[in-house]
């Protein structure tokens, strides 16, 4: 394979210059969002508006409901939208355009139509921002077909992955990770991108499999280096896409390891971690040695103060434990 | 003047009464064959309403957008939709619009400018904008037109669509349909304007209120609400009071609980079809003329929806992804 040549960016600056090089290589894609065309206040949509105007980069009136709507119907007349929720909180205004819409146009009209919209639904706790400021949410949206789901955790996979989901001729929750924004590491250079539906191995290892989802694939890597200095061995995976989820993927790992810990941002009932664990059962279920962990938000709405909000989030610490636990 | 603008030939008059009539028959028929059990589904008329949609849809070119309601097989028909392959979509048969995924509450056909049938109530106006949006970039002079009901003036969406397209100067015109009734709730009960056009003045677009059972009256504002829309000067909100004959579905009487028979007879002595064969001019001879016609269409529909193959169970993953 010949070198690909990086250089260290962040997370944020990976999702500005996907859609920066998107804007430029297609003229029918076009932005929509609250506060997006002149205050940059998010680094994700910076110069966006300057670079390609505020007719492609469209700031909207608070109306996530309208402006998503519009959306679809923008999408159904040919043009490839992406929309900026802020913050996945705000989306729930908008969840029959996402829905019973967007998902469902292409199948329920006979394949007459398709709905290439990528909505930018940055979420995530840590912040102390409360209950309605915190919450991750992807985990509902496994539960409509239609829509691709996909849950980057890192700069590469954040522009690899945005840059596929904006040529992706279906509707597409691109999940990010506040926690994330100002994560740094190595991106490709030039124009590049990741498959959707591939799952990666971020660590290898072989005692014991930790499965992390967006923020959570973070932890789990910091995890497996102080399992490392106690000597145990984590293989660290990231779906990166949860529909499709990459079953295959995953369970393959589990097969090697016979052990497994989910960790996820979102509330751990109905999760996405429950998902996974019954996925990864149901095709490895003969390679298990032990139960299958989950780590996850407290069932709990995601208080304010610093020490309620920790007890209530999953952290690095609770994964360490899990593992421990598991291989005990 | 403008193509819109110029007055009605005979032909076109004599093609908006047949449509009418298209549309009366087609439903008619639709609904016999629903009551046989032969549809695949619900289906909601909207006899009593085809001044509405001939009188819009008579307008607009075939590049120009609709979207439409449950209620939505006059303004399809209307617009140019397959009949063949509409009615075999109620039949539940694999050569229908929608394959058999859809059904009557979704009959589309994008390839005459048809974008759907949308089933939840106001779903369809956010969408209306957002194609208002393309028709703005792509600088063509089409408009959408989006059809929906008095119940559906009470959503959401209607008021942040009617904001968005207002204050971005969209080709869009917002077509309500006041039949006075969201299923059984009575539109004075449950609106808080007298004639839901006022509510364009919250959004600073021209607003009109017509007699929905007069098609020629419909078309003339369309007329100057399209006009307006493809020279860029924004969308308009138009109010046709007009009324359903039939129940809301199936379970539902034609009066009973929340209308008289009296009332209902009020209305019917305005039945759009006899105010336009009296305005249109319409002979007995043209109308048999008309009527046969529509007959032969409506049985060779009806003969291609019997004769095509139900979906195969393959078909249940076809089209979820592109």
């Amino acid at each position: 394979m010949p070198e690909v040549k990086t250089r260290t960016i962040s997370y944020s600056t990976a999702i500005n210059e996907a859609l920066h090089e998107e804007m430029e290589r297609d003229e029918k894609v076009f932005l929509m969002g609250e506060d997006i065309a002149l205050s940059a206040i998010s680094p994700a949509t910076a110069g966006l508006g300057d670079r390609f105007g505020h007719e492609r980069v469209r700031n909207t009136p608070i109306s996530e409901l309208g402006f998503t709507g519009a959306a679809v119907g923008a999408a159904m007349a040919g043009y490839r939208p992406v929309l900026d929720m802020r913050r996945i909180d705000f989306m729930m205004l908008a969840i029959d355009p996402i829905a019973n819409q967007a998902a469902k146009l292409r199948y329920m009209l006979g394949g007459q139509v398709s709905i290439p919209l990528v909505i930018r639904a940055p979420e995530g706790g840590g912040s102390q921002n409360g209950p309605t400021h915190s919450q991750c949410l992807e985990a509902w949206f496994i539960q409509v077909p239609g829509l691709r789901v996909i849950v980057p955790s890192d700069p590469a996979d954040a522009k690899g992955l945005l840059k596929s989901a904006i040529r992706e001729d279906n509707p597409v929750l691109f999940v990010e990770y506040r926690a994330l924004y100002s994560l740094e590491g190595p991106v490709p250079e030039g124009d590049y991108t990741e498959p959707i539906g591939k799952a990666a191995v971020k660590r290898e290892g072989s005692d014991i499999t930790l499965i992390g989802i967006g923020s959570q694939a973070r932890n789990c890597l910091e995890a497996s280096d102080l399992l490392a200095r106690e000597g145990i061995d984590a293989e660290v995976v990231d779906p990166r896409t949860i529909n499709p989820l990459d079953v295959e993927g995953l369970a393959g790992s589990v097969r090697k390891t016979g052990k497994c810990v989910i960790a996820e941002e979102g509330h751990k009932s109905g999760g996405v971690g429950a998902e996974i664990a019954a996925s990864v059962q149901e095709a490895a279920f003969g390679a298990l040695k032990a139960p299958i962990i989950r780590v996850a938000a407290l069932d709990v709405p995601v208080p304010v103060h610093t020490k309620l909000e920790a007890i209530v989030l999953p952290s690095t610490e609770k994964v360490v434990s899990a593992a421990k636990k598991l291989l005990s | 003047m403008s193509e819109d603008k110029a007055p009605l030939s005979e032909e076109r008059m004599q093609a908006m009464y047949r449509d009418m009539l298209r549309i009366r028959r087609f439903e008619e028929t639709a609904f016999e064959l629903f009551e046989q059990g032969e549809v695949m589904g619900g289906i909601h008329v909207s006899i009593g309403q085809e001044g509405c949609s001939v009188g819009a849809c008579s307008t607009l070119r075939e590049d120009d957008a609709i979207l439409t309601t449950h209620r939505g097989h006059g303004h399809s028909i209307a617009k140019g939709t397959r009949l063949p392959e509409m009615m075999a979509e109620l039949l539940g048969k694999a050569t229908g619009l929608c394959h058999a995924k859809g059904g009557s509450m979704h009959i589309a056909d994008v390839s005459k400018g048809h974008y759907g049938a949308h089933s939840i109530v106001g779903s369809n106006m956010p969408m209306a904008v957002g194609i208002g949006l393309a028709f703005h970039f792509e600088g063509k002079g089409q408009v959408a037109v989006v059809f929906f009901g008095d119940g559906a003036a009470n959503e959401g969406s209607f008021h942040e669509s009617l904001n968005l397209a207002s204050i971005w100067k969209l080709p869009v015109i917002f077509f309500c349909e006041n039949n006075h009734f969201a299923s059984s709730t009575r539109v004075q009960y449950a609106t808080s304007v007298a004639d839901i056009s006022a509510r364009a003045g919250g959004y600073d677009i021209p607003g009109v209120t017509v007699d929905g059972m007069d098609v020629l009256a419909v078309h003339e504002v369309m007329v100057e609400a399209v006009d307006r829309a493809r020279r860029g000067l924004g969308p308009s909100l138009i109010e046709a009071k007009t009324y359903r004959y039939f129940g809301h579905s199936r379970k539902d009487p034609q009066f009973g609980p929340y209308r008289t028979e009296e009332e209902w007879n009020e209305w019917k002595a305005k039945d759009p079809l006899l105010v336009a064969e009296e305005i249109l001019g319409v002979t007995e001879t043209q109308k048999k003329a008309h009527l046969d016609a529509v007959e032969d269409e409506l049985q060779d529909a009806l003969a291609f929806a019997r004769q095509s193959p139900e979906p195969e169970p393959d078909d249940v993953y076809e089209d979820l992804y592109a």
